[in-house]
């Protein structure tokens, strides 16, 4: 390591970003082979915050492996141990009473919400605006208060077991669940004011980092990076799953393929998880919240078991072989930003590094949810 | 003589208080002033009002090791967090701060204070190179194309100024503007109507010359780590914020000498150094202001702004405004 | 030319308005808790580490059953008991029964997932969650803590 660099022109060099680089939001570690500032080549690399969950899921028995599944995406944590209790209950043939269906509806989609408005806030902060991030955590602050009072932590839940819940709503939830939608649907407002309309903001990404609906398909993307690209694919319509079908929403989808689609995508997704919040609400029926004959031991008949969940980041596969006995033979975990992330090597090829990484930003990536 | 260079070196010292207290409060003022934005309070733990924190962390700074990169260039290095403080200090000594307070007047004032703040672009260069980073040497070469395209247009309108007034003395371009709002430059006359928009011209050049967000590509943090200074820590690293915050400074200064009538009240009643510090610190907050509203443009992006939309505009400014004085 | 004009005026428009926003947040008030001077309450279900529950007469109810050991599964729940020998009336006789009486019960706090399954698990409503959250500490040593000790310290 000694002697000037050489940068002339046509000669490339390497610039490594991360695992500890600010934009990269974790420990993701980026390796671009750069010219002046465009990239010629990427190429992302992965393992460093691998904790092996999936064999942590063989290892274990089912109700132990319920924590591991809350700290794959820490932002969106509800919807990851959903799927995990909708996969056990199927392979077990536990019912769920009506009410904790609803439960679990209404705080998932809370849940949703924080997700995408840190992500709001931490997609503008990628872009070099860092207010919008302290406005977005606010509001998210009070999802976290909200959810924090019934379920007993902040980020990694452990709410859901398998046939319920662990402990029931309250009034004093309800309460603060009805005040909450207006007022995020005045953040929302300040939100499209402050950012979506400002002229550097859209500049920065109209038209910037298109992903075809065909490199969607390529790559398994899901979520709202699949359709910010035209596909219209959510996992709560097209495979419906608990209680959604008897909600009313829409799944907003874009066919800009680029990154201001993504964005919008997400900014109305927010609207919507509102809209279903506020159904059930209005829906949320009495009643238990576990099913009043459950099996002690949980030990699915031998079998393969699929169920895929839309979390904030898009569809959630987890896939469970059981052989009969209180551990499973194999606990598959598909995680849809793995697959969404595998598309930026091929992405960002030829597009300058503060593009190319807006367009990582707009992908919204949780690291520890790619390792696992 | 002895006594000429005497006062040199009391205004050099009075210049370089004046330019480092500046420093550290703004950076306080800087960080309360975010907070407010941001719903939080800002550092409020050292003394009242966190008004202790600016010495806390000069204290910091000062006594950190200097670390210099392996393979970095140590001249180079080492001299460019002083060349980002020194322009800035020079330009001080010719700013007039009130009929009296000026260190050194000049007929060529202006002159000068373009010539050292070209300097700055140097400094960031060479930060850049020196420290054999990557992140560094792209930042530079981002930071010196800035300061390129944006010193033209700004270069011009100052000339429309110049050519309107008839004078580069700082001194001489305050008094022409003395005796109230309706004489400052800002206002639109028959003979400058295009003023308000050659104001608007220069203040997003002065925010692009100081580096300031929008327009901070140079230490772009979620991009390029911290751009130019990346390697630097302790008091190198503390040269240089002081160097942006004094830059900032003059850049206030000078908008208010050009086009906010310098140290006149905006009724034409008693003029003073007051109106001028409350002028250069009402446009600070607003660079503040500007900075914790917007995200950070593009390299392409405000190299598009410069050459397409101010150059354009500033040049046919000239031109008009050259007519016009033909006219009239 | 007229798009030109339009878009700059356009623009320098959504500017404004971002700057009337945050401008307007200025003046609100601030929205955060100076933390280490004023700390926020806990919510009644806040799960924090793990704490033995007592008795009237102060001794743990815990009966050293171990269901809750085994629930774990970071595994970080380590207890022993020896057995005592008592006496009590049944139907006018004086008998001797043997009962276990919990002698250590040591939370490993370092590999602990706060995830419950200890409480839901214990037949006997022996451990809750503390609303402890101020633990901070270089020491990995501090995070092991014995249970035991800590009530007696509780009831002290
Ligand atoms: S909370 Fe979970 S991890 Fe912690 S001791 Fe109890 S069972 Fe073990
Ligand atoms: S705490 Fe409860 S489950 Fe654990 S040993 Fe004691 S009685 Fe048994």
């Amino acid at each position: 390591m000694s002697g000037p660099i050489h940068i002339q022109p046509g000669e490339t060099f390497i610039l490594n970003v991360g695992p500890q680089h600010p934009a990269t939001h974790g420990v993701l570690r980026v390796k671009m082979e750069m010219d002046g500032e465009y990239i010629v080549k990427a190429e992302t690399v992965l393992g460093y915050i691998h904790r092996m969950h999936e064999l942590m899921g063989e290892n274990r028995t089912y109700p132990q492996v319920l924590p591991n599944l809350s700290r794959l995406d820490y932002l969106g944590a509800l919807g990851y141990t959903h799927g995990h209790v909708l996969a056990v209950e199927r392979a077990s043939g536990i019912e769920v009473p009506e009410r904790a269906e609803y439960i679990r509806v209404i705080t998932v989609e809370l849940n949703r919400v924080a997700s995408h408005l840190f992500w709001f806030g931490a997609f503008v902060m990628d872009l070099g605006g860092f207010t919008p991030l302290m406005y977005a955590i606010e509001d998210r602050e009070y999802i976290l208060d909200m959810l924090e009072a019934v379920t007993g932590s902040r980020l990694t839940y452990c709410y859901y077991r398998f046939g319920g819940l662990y402990n029931d709503i309250d009034d004093e939830f309800i309460d603060r669940a009805r005040a909450f939608i207006p007022r995020m649907r005045k953040s929302l407002k300040k939100y499209d004011a402050l950012v979506t309309g400002n002229i550097i903001f859209r500049k920065r990404l109209e038209g910037i980092g298109p992903i075809s609906a065909e490199m969607c398909r390529k790559y398994g993307a899901t979520g709202p990076v699949a359709r910010g690209s035209g596909i219209n694919f959510d996992v709560r319509k097209n495979e419906p799953y608990s209680v959604y079908p008897e909600f009313d929403f829409d799944v907003p989808v874009y066919d800009e393929c680029d990154s201001l689609a993504r964005y919008y995508v997400r900014m109305e997704e927010m609207e919507q998880s509102l809209r279903i919040i506020e159904q059930g609400l209005d829906k949320l029926p009495e009643g238990p919240i576990m099913p009043k004959k459950k099996p002690k031991l949980i030990k699915p008949p031998v079998g393969d078991y699929y169920q895929a969940v839309e979390t904030a980041r898009g569809s959630f596969g987890i896939r469970i072989v059981s052989d009969g006995t209180k551990n499973a033979y194999r606990f598959k975990l598909r995680s849809p930003t793995y697959s969404n992330m595998s598309l930026f090597d091929e992405a960002c090829e030829g597009m300058m590094i503060m593009d190319a990484l807006a367009l990582m930003g707009s992908l919204d990536l949780v690291i520890p949810e790619i390792d696992r | 003589m002895s006594l000429t260079i005497l006062n040199a070196v009391i205004a050099v010292v009075i210049a370089i208080a004046f330019a480092a207290l500046n420093a550290a409060y703004l950076v306080w003022a800087e960080r309360r002033g975010a907070g407010r934005i941001q719903r939080r309070p800002g550092p409020n733990v050292n003394g009242p009002l966190g008004l202790l924190q600016p010495p806390a962390d000069g204290l910091k700074l000062m006594t950190k090791q200097l670390i210099i990169p392996g393979g970095a260039d140590k001249a180079l290095f080492m001299v460019a967090p002083v060349l980002a403080m020194a322009p800035a200090i020079m330009s001080f000594v010719t700013i007039p701060f009130s009929e009296n307070i000026v260190a050194r007047s000049m007929n060529i004032g202006v002159l000068m204070i373009f010539a050292f703040a070209s300097l700055g672009a140097m400094s960031i260069l060479l930060a850049g190179w020196g420290s054999r980073n990557k992140y560094g040497v792209m930042a530079a070469v981002r930071a010196v194309s800035q300061n390129i395209s944006y010193e033209i247009p700004m270069l011009i309108t100052v000339i429309t100024i110049v050519m309107m007034t008839g004078t580069m003395d700082l001194k001489e371009l305050v008094a022409g503007q003395s005796g109230g709002i309706w004489n400052w430059n800002l206002v639109p006359s028959l003979s400058s109507p295009l003023m308000p928009v050659a104001f608007l011209i220069f203040f997003i050049c002065t925010l692009a010359e100081t580096n300031r967000a929008p327009f901070d590509l140079g230490e772009a943090e979620s991009e390029l780590v911290a751009g130019f200074h990346t390697e630097y820590g302790s008091m190198g690293f503390g040269l240089f914020f002081m160097g942006e915050y004094a830059n900032i400074v003059i850049g206030a200064s000078l908008i208010t000498i050009l086009f906010l009538g310098g140290w006149g009240c905006p009724l034409g009643l008693f003029p003073g150094v007051w109106w001028f510090l409350l002028k250069i610190y009402l446009l600070i907050f607003s660079f503040i202001w500007i900075r914790w509203t917007f995200p950070r443009t593009t390299i392409y992006g405000l190299l598009n702004l410069s050459w397409k939309i101010l150059i354009p505009i500033s040049l046919f400014n000239l031109l008009f405004t050259a007519g016009l004085l033909k006219v009239f | 030319m007229g798009a030109y004009f339009s878009e700059i005026f356009r623009g320098l428009q959504s500017l404004a308005i971002g700057l009337g926003i945050t401008f307007k947040e200025f003046f609100k008030p601030v929205v955060t808790v100076p933390y280490p001077y004023e700390t926020i309450k806990m919510s009644e279900r806040f799960r924090g580490h793990i704490e033995l529950i007592e008795n009237e007469d102060g001794t743990p109810k815990c009966v050293a059953c171990g269901m809750c050991q085994r629930a774990c599964p970071s595994g970080c729940i380590s207890l022993a008991s020896k057995s005592v020998k008592y006496e009590v009336e049944v139907k006018g006789e004086m008998k001797t029964k043997k009962k276990k009486v919990l002698t250590t019960y040591d939370l490993n706090f370092t590999t602990c997932s706060l995830c419950g399954q200890c409480v839901e698990s214990c037949n006997f409503d022996a451990i809750t969650f503390s609303k402890e959250y101020n633990l901070a500490s270089d020491r990995k040593e501090d995070f092991h803590f014995d249970l035991l000790n800590r009530l007696e310290e509780r009831n002290s």
